[in-house]
């Protein structure tokens, strides 16, 4: 009884964040100029992050916003404006195959996911979902339990870093 | 608890018990947001009087002085004058972009207000993770920015929004990493706890995070950052007047260029309010024998005090040039923070007395001096050699 009221009461700002998302991820993949798609693509980064936020998990929608549209879209926005991708110049639509082959990576893409939902013991198991784990609690698990793979990753990332800085580097000394 | 202290949340639970049941929890949320859409665009107003009067005299000359007493009018005439001001949308600029960006701006801007605790028991939203939503919130401005910039199809207010997004991700870093030093010493990501942490007294001394040594360097850093962020001078290179006209909202006119001002001007009240929530105690008074006055009094009266910092600064440094301010964030800012956050791990783990004081204080002082050294013998200031102009 309680759930059902919970979802009732879940149901319209989940439809709206859902239809936002969906909305502008289709914006993006139909608009032609390539900054659009990016600002959609914004969007749908926004949407995905307030349904986190909606769905009571705040530190993994606030890091969506944070990182996705923060640092992600525009990371996106000055690749295309520096590639001279921005310029309105209509690009033709592209002919059948790609299109083709796009339909059937997202299809079966799709599929996978879907599968693995449906038959993933999370689903199953939890009758009345428990509440969502607290910051505290999140980190807490990573700098005990998880602390040698979160190393591990900043490791990785300043390795990354560094490696384009000197990638940077040494094209400015060639063009020079 | 005075009653003066809680007028606002007493009138506020009144006003919503009074209201027909259906619809209370829409008249709570209204009372809510209303004051917060009202508070601060007038602050707003009367900073551009104060702003521009405290530019004059210290450019020793009047600032506005006509319309109404002591040019207190001023921003009335302002706003009619901004409103009915036509509309000029540049013909090969992009019109749905283009007519988006003040709008993502001004609600971006107004977003990070829901976390501010204005008061004792005065926030809109208080969120377990308060801080977070700050940051994440003011990343989106980054985007809106550049919307105003791309869709103008303007040369200048492209390099001015490149600039400014170029300025905001680099000084976005020392800005989060001297929050996280408070962020550790709070324990907490909420704006509330993190506030309450700060409003008890030793003696007639509070805990505001400012008096500790880690404290005064992370919060120094954070309004340096702070300014960075908020495009002000001296990093108003993004809107540069003598090099690129107004940066990116050359092609903004009328209202919409108000409603930039605007935004603008709240970003930078909204990021002094978390200034003052992390470093400076919050609605907390400064000392045991003042907590009588009313602690939105204290807010507002830090707040006021920070935007004077702001005005004093604005009228006293020349900009900045391009490779100073990158070089200033990554070489200096950087490195300084994360001393920061190490002073504070430090703080944390000895034992209270005068070592830690000594430690802290010792990291700053030995990592500042040796940055300071390093960064003036790279660059030193020599003679200026004008390659083009005689």
């Amino acid at each position: 009884m309680a759930e059902s009221a919970g979802a009732e009461r879940m149901s319209v700002p989940f439809l709206i964040l859902a239809a936002v998302t969906l909305a502008s991820a289709c914006t993006a993949m139909l608009l032609r100029g390539l900054v659009h798609c990016a600002l959609a693509l914004a969007v749908t980064f926004a949407g995905l992050g307030a349904l986190y936020l909606a769905l009571g998990a705040q530190f993994l929608g606030l890091a969506q916003l944070l990182v996705y549209v923060g640092a992600i879209a525009v990371l996106i926005v000055f690749v295309i404006l520096l590639t001279r991708g921005g310029e309105t110049a209509a690009t033709l639509l592209s002919p059948a195959p790609p299109w083709v082959l796009g339909i059937l990576v997202s299809a079966a893409i799709f599929a996978i996911l879907a599968w693995a939902i449906i038959h993933s013991s999370a689903i199953h198991s939890v009758g009345s979902p428990a509440s969502p784990p607290s910051i505290r609690q999140l980190g807490d698990v990573l700098m005990q339990d998880y602390v040698l793979p979160l190393e591990l990753i900043g490791l990785m990332l300043t390795a990354a870093l560094i490696g384009a800085v000197i990638v940077a580097m040494k094209e400015k000394q060639g063009t020079e | 608890m005075q009653p003066l202290d809680q007028v606002f949340v007493v009138l506020k639970h009144w006003l919503v018990n009074h209201s027909p049941t259906a619809t209370q929890p829409a008249v709570s949320i209204l009372l809510t947001i209303f004051p917060i859409l009202l508070v601060f665009p007038i602050l707003f107003a009367l900073t551009t009087v104060l702003e521009r009067k405290g530019l004059g005299r210290i450019q020793n000359r009047y600032g506005p002085n006509r319309v109404g007493p002591l040019g207190i009018l001023q921003p009335m005439a302002d706003a009619i004058k901004s409103l009915t001001k036509e509309d000029i949308v540049p013909s090969s600029a992009d019109p749905a972009v283009h007519f988006l960006a003040p709008l993502v701006l001004l609600a971006v801007a107004f977003l990070p207000y829901a976390v501010l605790p204005i008061g004792r028991n005065m926030i809109a939203a208080n969120l377990d993770a308060g801080v977070l939503f700050f940051f994440a919130i003011g990343a989106i401005s980054e985007l809106s920015v550049f919307m105003a910039g791309w869709s103008s199809r303007n040369k200048y207010s492209l390099l001015g929004a490149m600039r400014a997004v170029a300025q905001m991700i680099s000084y976005e870093v020392p800005l989060l990493l001297s929050s996280i030093a408070v962020i550790m010493a709070a324990g907490s990501l909420s704006t509330v706890e993190i506030v309450e942490k700060q409003a008890t007294f030793s003696g007639i001394f509070p805990h505001w995070y400012v008096l500790t040594p880690w404290g005064l360097a992370g919060f120094i850093l954070f309004m340096i950052a702070a300014t960075a962020e908020t495009n002000r001078s001296p990093f108003d290179l993004p809107e540069g007047e003598s090099e690129i006209i107004a940066g990116y909202y050359i092609e903004y006119s009328g209202f919409k260029f108000a409603l930039f001002f605007l935004g603008e001007y709240l970003g930078m009240f909204a990021i002094s309010g978390l200034g003052i929530t992390l470093f400076l105690g919050g609605w907390s008074a400064p000392f045991s024998f003042l907590t009588w006055v009313p602690s939105w009094i204290w807010f507002f009266a830090k707040l006021l005090g920070l935007i004077m910092g702001f005005i004093w600064v604005r009228g006293t440094l020349p900009r900045l040039r391009m490779d100073q301010l990158m070089n200033f964030a990554w070489k200096f800012m950087l490195p300084m923070a994360l001393v920061v956050v190490v002073s504070a791990g430090a703080w944390r783990f000895l034992p209270h007395g005068v070592t830690r004081w000594l430690v802290s204080s010792a990291f700053i002082a030995f990592s500042y001096v040796l940055l300071a050294r390093g960064v003036g013998t790279r660059n030193k200031i020599a003679r200026r050699i004008y390659r083009f102009a005689e």
